[in-house]
């Protein structure tokens, strides 16, 4: 178990290999559909930031620089006036194959954290960067929001949803493991060729 | 009878659904983990699955944070309200909603404005059939978006699979759904297949086999047979949990085989995940009762 602490350095990352499990401690930011949209649409194009939008932007430029999205959408209770995450696993990455290496890119992240795995230019993104995709284990909301130790803010909660929205938390021990590196493998590729080979000797 | 008022037992039945997994459910990914090496990606993903579901039930906390888009198949005695029962679901899904058992899933797909409370045009899914008993019947499915984005229907012949209208066609095409699937609909998963009727019936059948228990295989002995290859054969693929890589793809296969219409023939594979949150209540002259 390797233990990485937010944010993370381009060293931190270049150590990591396919097949590593982490433990993940520091500040990350939940970001789905919509908040990948609107980050890349926003941000990402080149274009200064919309004035409405410069004080997130502003926000989220300081707090993903060596930082982690994670693909979640969690279910959230309010606890004395205090968010509290009651159940918070990974969603489906490849959704985000179309913004995430913008995202990288121009926010210098470190971890992209969720499950199923991610395509070609993701990974690309991964070795011109130094970053890497994390699996958390799909489906284990319960256990890993344990590893939520605070909800710092949200933002965009009423324009997006409250799972679209973007959740700033901190995490201690968040549980995970290496499947794409900053080396250019993932051990999705990997075990999609394998299986395409055993799929064509079943149906010969 | 007058239709009685069942709002809190089935905010009772949503909560089991979300934080409860069913014990053959639990069964089958303890038996798998068994299969997977020490040490290995899949092994310890299974043993966070396990550990998570403990923790689920012990808190009462969801499983998993998306809890999916709620199926219920209702079956209720001659002069029951079928108006009432509605709304009485629908007001048990707000319930649930606000002490957070559920996530709300319901979202415009125009505007993206989530109503919130998981109430929305189309959602909750809901079934309702007379039938002759004396009691009511409640099966609740709670289906993840993950594992519903993977699910899909082929129409054979289908040319690329060299697919055929026959029980081997049906294996083919039910490989290469699994195939596609990868780790994306969190396996291990539960494989619901239709095999016939229109388009619609064919989904419809699918997800109904969801609610079969684990070891309740077809009473056709052909279709058995092609379950337990189905599944086996799944597993031969070596996607693994999570897609990791490992013994385990498939949990179970079940058919279903509604009769077609002679142009058409449907193949419909719903991709359960391995957090197969599904649970019946019954309602029997004023008790209720939760499996």
């Amino acid at each position: 178990m390797i233990k990485l602490t937010l944010p993370a350095s381009a060293e931190d990352i270049r150590a990591l290999k396919v097949g590593d499990t982490v433990a993940v401690t520091g500040v990350m930011y939940t970001a789905r559909d919509a908040a990948h949209k609107y980050m890349v649409e926003s941000f990402c194009k080149g274009a200064p930031p919309p004035a409405a939008e410069q004080e997130l932007y502003d926000i989220l430029k300081a707090d993903l620089k060596g930082g982690a999205l994670y693909h979640c959408g969690p279910v959230v209770r309010q606890v004395d006036g205090r968010w509290k995450f009651v159940s918070a696993g990974p969603t489906t990455s490849a959704r985000e194959e179309v913004y995430e290496d913008y995202v990288i890119a121009h926010f210098d992240l470190k971890l992209i954290i969720g499950k199923g795995g991610m395509g070609p230019r993701t990974l690309k993104a991964c070795q011109e960067h130094a970053a890497v995709y994390l699996h958390a284990i799909g489906g284990a909301g319960s256990l890993i929001a344990e590893s939520v130790a605070e909800v710092v803010a949200v933002y965009k909660k009423d324009e997006f949803g409250a799972p679209e929205a973007f959740w700033k938390i901190r995490v201690k021990d968040f549980p995970a493991v290496v499947t794409m590196d900053s080396h250019g493998h993932s051990l999705h590729a990997a075990v999609e060729q394998q299986s395409k080979a055993k799929l064509a000797e079943l149906l010969a | 009878m007058p239709t009685p008022d069942l709002t809190s037992a089935f905010v009772e039945l949503i909560r089991r659904a979300a934080t409860d997994l069913p014990e053959d459910v639990e069964h089958a990914l303890r038996q798998s983990r068994e299969k997977e090496a020490a040490g290995s990606a899949a092994h310890s993903a299974l043993d966070t699955i396990l550990e998570n579901v403990a923790i689920a039930r012990q808190n009462s906390t969801p499983i998993c944070q998306d809890t999916g888009t709620p199926i219920a198949y209702f079956h209720y005695p001659e002069g029951w309200s079928t108006l009432k029962l509605k709304a009485q679901f629908e007001a048990a899904l707000k319930e649930a909603t606000q002490a957070a058992y559920l996530r709300p899933n319901a979202v415009n797909p125009v505007t993206g404005k989530n109503t919130g409370d998981n109430v929305g045009a189309g959602t909750p899914v809901m079934h309702f059939e007379e039938w002759e008993n004396d009691y009511l019947e409640v099966e609740l499915l709670l289906k993840g978006g993950g594992c519903e984005n993977v699910s899909t229907q082929y129409s054979l012949p289908n040319a690329e699979l060299k697919a055929g209208r026959d029980l081997e066609g049906v294996r083919r095409v039910a490989l290469d759904a699994v195939y596609k699937a990868q780790g994306k609909g969190c396996a291990p998963g539960f494989l619901g297949i239709s095999v016939g009727g229109d388009r619609g019936v064919s989904y419809f059948v699918a997800k109904e086999q969801l609610f079969r228990k684990l070891d309740e295989v077809s009473p056709q002995a052909d279709v058995a047979a092609l379950e337990g290859r189905i599944t086996a054969e799944a597993n031969q693929l070596g996607i693994g949990p999570m897609g990791f890589g490992g013994e385990t793809t498939v949990l179970a296969t079940q058919i279903g085989i509604p009769h077609r219409h002679p142009a058409s023939f449907f193949v419909t594979v719903a991709y359960m995940c391995w957090a197969h949150r599904r649970r019946t209540l019954t309602w029997r002259a004023g008790a209720v009762e939760i499996k």
